[in-house]
């Protein structure tokens, strides 16, 4: 018996459930309600109003993935230091929310900032003392969702950030500070190109769901408040309109495979300049 | 000499201020989340005294048990088809030629980056198209579909380190494909399966996008507790993420014992 049959039942489940229903998505995307041929879903995709929405998304996304890095590379790289955390227990609880359920993560933010929620009637409260008129409303705002998204993924940036930053050898360093460079130096001519890889790899998996994400613009923007994957989730769950959402969702694949091709190509010349 | 460590103990301090403030953002929601599923009255911003409450009208919530039975249950169905699955599948895919082996290992790969949400409605015009009802067993075929890739890509770098002879001598020795299998291969590459197999339970316990377009009356914890926080706050959730991440909390310390007490070792 030759080995390499073993992998039928491996062949057969991924032809079924993963090509047959990608190209069934396809086959979706360029054809009408009657099934004929047609590129009029993609034209509608480009209409301002479903463009805005993409736009939003990738914008939104992408300020978060910054903030993201802008937050966590730091905390990744005062992590990696031995002296703070010998024993690594940090380490641990940096990664502990990442294994909480991300519906639970998203809620706890909606039950602090909702009109009774302990942030925002503190808020008020003190407005009130201070004299001030009127309510602030911090749930179902740009600002709500893009809390919920930062708070989401900040552990996915960390986690490979971290991991990169810990094995740089200490010997580099020190060898860089024995020619003469200084704390700045040190940090953006070898810290930062030896990190790049790990830039690249927090990028893609904040960027990743981020952009794709319908749950938090529902819990935390409200039902006005609409990203990409909303209006994927609409065309399915709502407006049936199937050919639409495939043609959406056809977009959003091309879409994150492009993004996650250019980051792997950031990180392999990174890495294959390591070696040179 | 006497300064420049003066400096350094400032630098740390600063360094642990930083590293504090940014758990502090990451576990305040979690811990009013915690406190307030303890708390007698239904208010979110007062605090009204202790109760056990909203733990019992958990236990005492259908929806929520059932939703925890499908949970659990979908997760370890999934599981073990995927490792299964995924096991033999690896063990195929090491032993193909080049091309095919890539071509495998590509499926594998667009399995797993293809976005949650995208696997999630695929799955559900497949299921549609074939008349399949929405339910637990629909969740069960897509949770068993995004796990069987982590399975493939643990086992396969065991299997890279193993010693080809070994299955080879054992055919010699007169063992059948099927004993040399068992008792020479799968033991070599145990630790990736169970790696595999733990993971795919995780995954499963954890996801909410795939099994919400892949079932429609039967609930698991995921889509409940979305159903439920659409419709607003309600402590029995507070109670619920408590016990979660108590359980998440348990998990993580029990496996990095078992790491330090390996490495002890």
């Amino acid at each position: 018996m030759n080995r390499k049959y073993l992998a039928a039942p491996f062949s057969l489940w991924m032809a079924l459930f993963t090509i047959v229903p990608i190209l069934l998505v396809a086959v979706y995307a360029f054809t009408d309600a009657g099934g004929t041929f047609t590129l009029e879903n993609f034209s509608k995709v480009l209409d301002p109003l479903y463009l805005g929405v993409l736009l939003r998304s990738v914008g939104m996304a992408l300020l978060c993935t910054l903030i993201c890095l802008v937050i966590g590379y730091p905390a990744a790289y005062f992590l990696a230091k031995k002296e703070i955390d010998p024993r690594g227990a940090l380490v641990l609880l940096f990664i502990l929310p990442m294994w909480m359920n991300f519906l639970l993560r998203t809620y706890a933010w909606l039950a602090l900032l909702e009109s009774n929620g302990l942030i925002t009637s503190t808020l008020n409260r003190l407005l009130t003392l201070l004299g001030a008129e009127g309510e602030v409303r911090l749930l179902y705002s740009y600002g709500a969702v893009l809390m919920g998204m930062v708070y989401n993924y900040l552990p996915f940036m960390v986690l490979p950030l971290y991991t990169v930053l810990s094995k740089i050898d200490p010997r580099v360093v020190e060898a860089a500070q024995d020619l003469g460079a200084g704390r700045a130096q040190v940090l953006s001519r070898v810290v930062l190109p030896l990190s790049l890889p790990g830039v690249a790899s927090g990028v893609t998996m904040v960027f990743m769901p981020a952009v794709t994400t319908f749950v938090i613009s529902r819990l935390l923007g409200g039902a006005q408040f609409k990203l990409f994957g909303d209006l994927i989730e609409q065309q399915f769950l709502f407006t049936g309109d199937w050919n639409l959402g495939s043609a959406m969702s056809l977009i959003m694949m091309a879409l994150l495979l492009l993004s996650m091709g250019l980051m792997k190509g950031f990180g392999d010349k990174e890495e294959r300049g390591q070696d040179a | 000499m006497k300064a420049e460590r003066r400096k350094g103990g400032a630098g740390r301090f600063f360094q642990r201020m930083y590293l504090a403030l940014v758990l502090l953002f990451l576990y305040a929601p979690i811990l009013t989340l915690i406190v307030f599923s303890f708390n007698a009255s239904k208010s979110r911003a007062r605090w009204d005294g202790f109760t056990l409450r909203w733990y019992a009208e958990l236990f005492r919530d259908p929806d929520i048990l059932n939703a925890l039975y499908v949970t659990l249950g979908v997760a370890v169905l999934a599981a073990a088809l995927a490792t299964v699955i995924g096991t033999l599948g690896a063990i195929g895919i090491h032993r193909m030629r080049r091309r095919s082996k890539a071509l495998w290992l590509l499926v594998n790969n667009v399995n797993m980056l293809t976005p949650d949400i995208v696997i999630g409605v695929s799955l559900m015009l497949l299921f549609l198209f074939f008349k399949l009802p929405l339910g637990f067993f629909t969740m069960l075929l897509a949770h068993v579909t995004f796990n069987i890739p982590y399975v493939v890509l643990s086992v396969l770098p065991k299997l890279r380190q193993m010693n080809e002879s070994a299955y080879e001598a054992a055919l010699d020795l007169g063992a059948s494909p099927g004993q040399a299998l068992c008792k020479v291969v799968v033991p070599e590459i145990l630790p990736g399966i169970l790696s595999g197999a733990l993971l795919a339970f995780t995954l499963s316990l954890d996801d909410f996008v795939i099994s919400f377009f892949t079932t429609s009356q039967v609930q698991n914890l995921s889509t409940l507790i979305y159903s439920m926080a659409k419709r607003g706050i309600n402590p029995t959730i507070n109670a619920l993420s408590t016990l979660l991440f108590a359980a998440v909390l348990l998990l993580l310390l029990l496996l990095n014992k078992r790491v330090d007490l390996a490495e002890q070792r």
